[in-house]
């Protein structure tokens, strides 16, 4: 069928499906972007974005329905009044658990750009090193050398906001004016700053949010609902960004409802000719041809395509022949660090509704630092005045609680750690066979956990956050380890790693198959080792340098 | 609610999580309340809720609970919101809290003037605390702190709390990080 000939198919609508579409059709590349769940127009279709807290019926909250029907998603925030519509049914797409792994997805188009955290920050050169120093997992093929010139890219188009820091852990990039910290946070980063001699600093997160107009794009206006989605297209997502200049092409096709089911791959020539497609509303199977394939259907489902692809080669799936398909699962975990109450600034107040927090940079097992773990984590948080939802222990119904609580009450500040999850080989996903999803299809099965390496880290977590606030001078700080499960990060990485060598990865250093050089994966799936910073930027700036090298080499006809 | 956000208000320990259709009637007031079973909360029900809610959160130069319809909000919580075991005590509660007024006024709650109920919910919020204080996590929660907590939602996230007992800016267009605070000015609804 003619019309299901294209030069390239992209395989999901995310943060790095949606860069992959830009970056082919705008080299002129005849383009199909398929996602396997329903549209979601942009303003159009953000139903709830400009509601006050009182439209809704639960004012935001979960139903005992609604904790019935997703059996998965109640275990954290996700699972709320506000956006139900942008996460993913449990029940419709089940998936097995031989240890937990909490896997919140968002199937549709944007996939989860549209409720994602954005903060964007460039891993660093001791990131790429990381593997060959520790003499873990195997070497990243590339180093922070190849990767930076695609950040600076990347980021002039997406926008990030961000204030230039100078520090080699965290390199700058072309940042947009910063947003504000607030005056305690101001005078808590000088006091640790001065305490930690240069050594820990704090600094405004660096948030795909921007400060100044883009074409079709407005400033943020500090409404903070973002996971709403934006009518004025303030954060970065598939939806405000790189779909419409995908479009402005005329090369672009975008087929929801689309579940890719395998990628198909001619054994003689050693190619994928294309993909098949189950057609989620009909039932129907499609084949659609194309020189390239981009496989940007989240990390987890990228591989799930694979191990259902050339399964007549090799029993494991296309890429199984590394023997490191599904392995080296990697998250970042979190839900530990401290908070307290800061005294006095009683005259002091903020305005406006800030999308963003504040950031300190992994400071841990730098230089020759040696702690008892490897790697490091770093923060995220903020300070701000308590609201109604405080306890004024001392007052208890009537006028005088009321006006207490109509006042905003003790400034307190908290930061919560993100640290590194080592790639091991032993965390796993494979096919499970004998149970299906909605579509009759066989689902993954997770064996991933966290080890000694992050558990010892996360004392330091807590730890540190705990000494950082009262160096600062905060009172009452008390830490915390709220416990945490695989996938609660939302940052699933590894699974089709990136390499030197085909017997131990999955991907070159260019993205590209090592069993299928015109197959690409740029999302998560290709991360060798995790680092401690939010991925998403990675992924897009991965996304775009491969892009660039698989028009290349298709033009000298390489592929 | 994002993840930053999230992330902060665990780390900044910010009270306690919430336990977790529309009528409307003004001005009716039965005087006598029969004890009830269940949740299928009639316009007798809302209006009672509206009246506890107005004494925890009464009208002041602001609205109060029930002018915001509190007691109706409480109604869709209880019935949607909350698990059967704290559905049954939310109810039980209130003939409980009617049961208290007849034995300490004799009379119901809704016969009692505005200070008396005033004070027997101070009473009841006093005995509360304390019970919360030596709760053990698999005990029952006190029906007191339900009625409380889902006033205080119910009414802050109301547009007469958001918007004349606190502040509301939908578009507030820019983020100023210090700006001068006096004693009086309203807290921020969001």
């Amino acid at each position: 069928m003619a019309e299901n000939v294209y030069d390239a198919i992209v395989v999901g609508s995310g943060i790095s499906g949606g860069w992959a579409a830009k970056e082919l059709s705008e080299k002129g590349l005849k383009v199909i972007m398929l996602e396997r769940g329903n549209d979601v127009k942009h303003v159009k279709d953000y139903v709830n974005a400009t509601k006050g807290p009182w439209e809704f019926p639960h004012r935001g909250g979960r139903t005992q329905q609604m904790i019935n029907d997703y059996p998965v998603l109640k275990r954290d925030y996700p699972l709320n009044e506000t956006n139900l519509d942008f996460w993913t049914n449990d029940k419709d797409c089940p998936y097995t658990e031989k240890k937990r792994f909490d896997w919140y997805r968002g199937y549709h188009v944007g996939g989860r750009s549209l409720m994602w955290g954005r903060q964007s920050y460039r891993w660093s050169a001791i990131d790429f090193e990381a593997n060959a120093k520790d003499g873990i997992a195997v070497d990243w093929p590339i180093r922070y050398n190849d990767v930076a010139p695609w950040y600076d890219y990347v980021e002039k188009f997406a926008g990030i906001s961000g204030n230039k820091d100078g520090l080699a852990i965290l390199p700058d990039g072309q940042f947009m004016p910063p947003m504000d910290m607030n005056c305690v946070e101001k005078d808590v980063a000088a006091r640790v700053k001065e305490h930690y001699k240069g050594q820990r600093m704090i600094t405004i997160g660096r948030v795909a949010n921007i400060t100044q107009p883009l074409p079709g794009r407005s400033a943020c206006q500090y409404r903070n609902k973002c996971w709403l989605g934006c009518p004025l297209g303030a954060y970065f997502s598939t939806q405000s960004s790189t779909l419409p200049a995908a479009m402005k092409t005329g090369n672009l096709t975008l087929r929801p409802f689309s579940i890719v089911t395998k990628v198909l791959y001619d054994k003689d020539k050693k190619r994928a000719t294309g993909v098949e497609v189950l057609d989620a509303e009909t039932n129907q199977t499609y084949q659609y041809t194309a020189k390239i394939v981009f496989l940007c259907a989240s990390s987890l489902n990228s591989t799930w395509v694979l191990f259902n692809s050339a399964t007549d080669v090799w029993e494991g799936g296309l890429g199984s022949s590394s023997g490191e398909l599904g392995h080296n699962v990697m998250d970042h975990h979190f839900r530990c660090g401290a908070g307290g109450q800061v005294e006095g600034y009683d005259d002091k107040y903020y305005f406006g509704r800030r999308a963003n927090g504040i950031y300190i940079p992994r400071f841990r097992n730098l230089g020759n630092e040696k702690r008892d773990y490897i790697r490091g984590f770093g923060y995220q948080g903020g300070a701000s005045r308590q609201g109604w939802r405080r306890d004024v222990a001392e007052l208890s119904i009537g006028a005088d609680f009321k006006e207490a609580l109509t006042e905003p009450g003790p400034w307190t500040m908290g930061a919560g750690a993100f640290g590194e999850i080592l790639p091991y080989h032993d965390n796993q996903i494979t096919l499970d066979k004998d149970k299906k999803d909605k579509w009759g299809l066989p689902v993954l099965s997770f064996d991933c956990e966290i080890r000694e390496n992050e558990k010892k880290m996360r004392l330091d977590m807590m730890e540190d956050a705990k000494e950082m606030l009262e160096v600062a001078g905060l009172k009452n700080v008390k830490s915390f380890d709220n416990d945490y499960a695989m996938g609660m990060g939302i940052h699933e990485m590894g699974t089709a790693r990136m390499g030197r060598d085909p017997k131990t990865s999955v991907l070159n250093k260019n993205n590209q198959m090592w069993d299928a050089p015109n197959v690409f994966i740029t999302d998560g799936a290709c991360m060798t080792s995790a680092a401690c910073q939010n991925p998403s930027l990675t992924y897009m700036a991965l996304t775009a340098r491969a892009a660039d090298f698989a028009v290349k080499e298709l033009k000298k006809q390489n592929l | 609610m994002n993840r930053r956000e999230a992330v902060s208000r665990v780390s900044l320990l910010l009270g306690g999580t919430i336990i977790g259709a529309n009528f409307f009637l003004e001005g009716c007031k039965p005087a006598d309340r029969k004890d009830k079973t269940g949740i299928a909360f009639d316009q007798e029900d809302i209006a009672y809720l509206d009246e506890i809610a107005e004494t925890i959160i009464p009208q002041t130069t602001t609205p109060g609970a029930k002018a915001a319809k509190v007691g109706a909000f409480m109604t869709v919580m209880v019935k949607d919101s909350y698990e059967e075991k704290d559905q049954k005590i939310f109810r039980e509660g209130m003939n409980k809290l009617n049961a208290a007024s007849e034995k300490k006024y004799d009379k119901s709650f809704l016969e009692a003037d505005a200070k008396q109920r005033h004070d027997l919910l101070v009473e009841i919020d006093g005995e509360t605390k304390e019970y919360q204080k030596n709760k053990k996590k698999d005990d029952d929660n006190h029906y007191f702190r339900m009625f409380k907590e889902l006033t205080l939602l119910g009414f802050f996230t109301s547009k007469e709390g958001a918007t004349e007992a606190l502040r509301y800016e939908e578009t507030p267009g820019r983020y100023d990080g210090c700006i001068p605070y006096k004693k009086g000015d309203r807290a921020w609804a969001t």
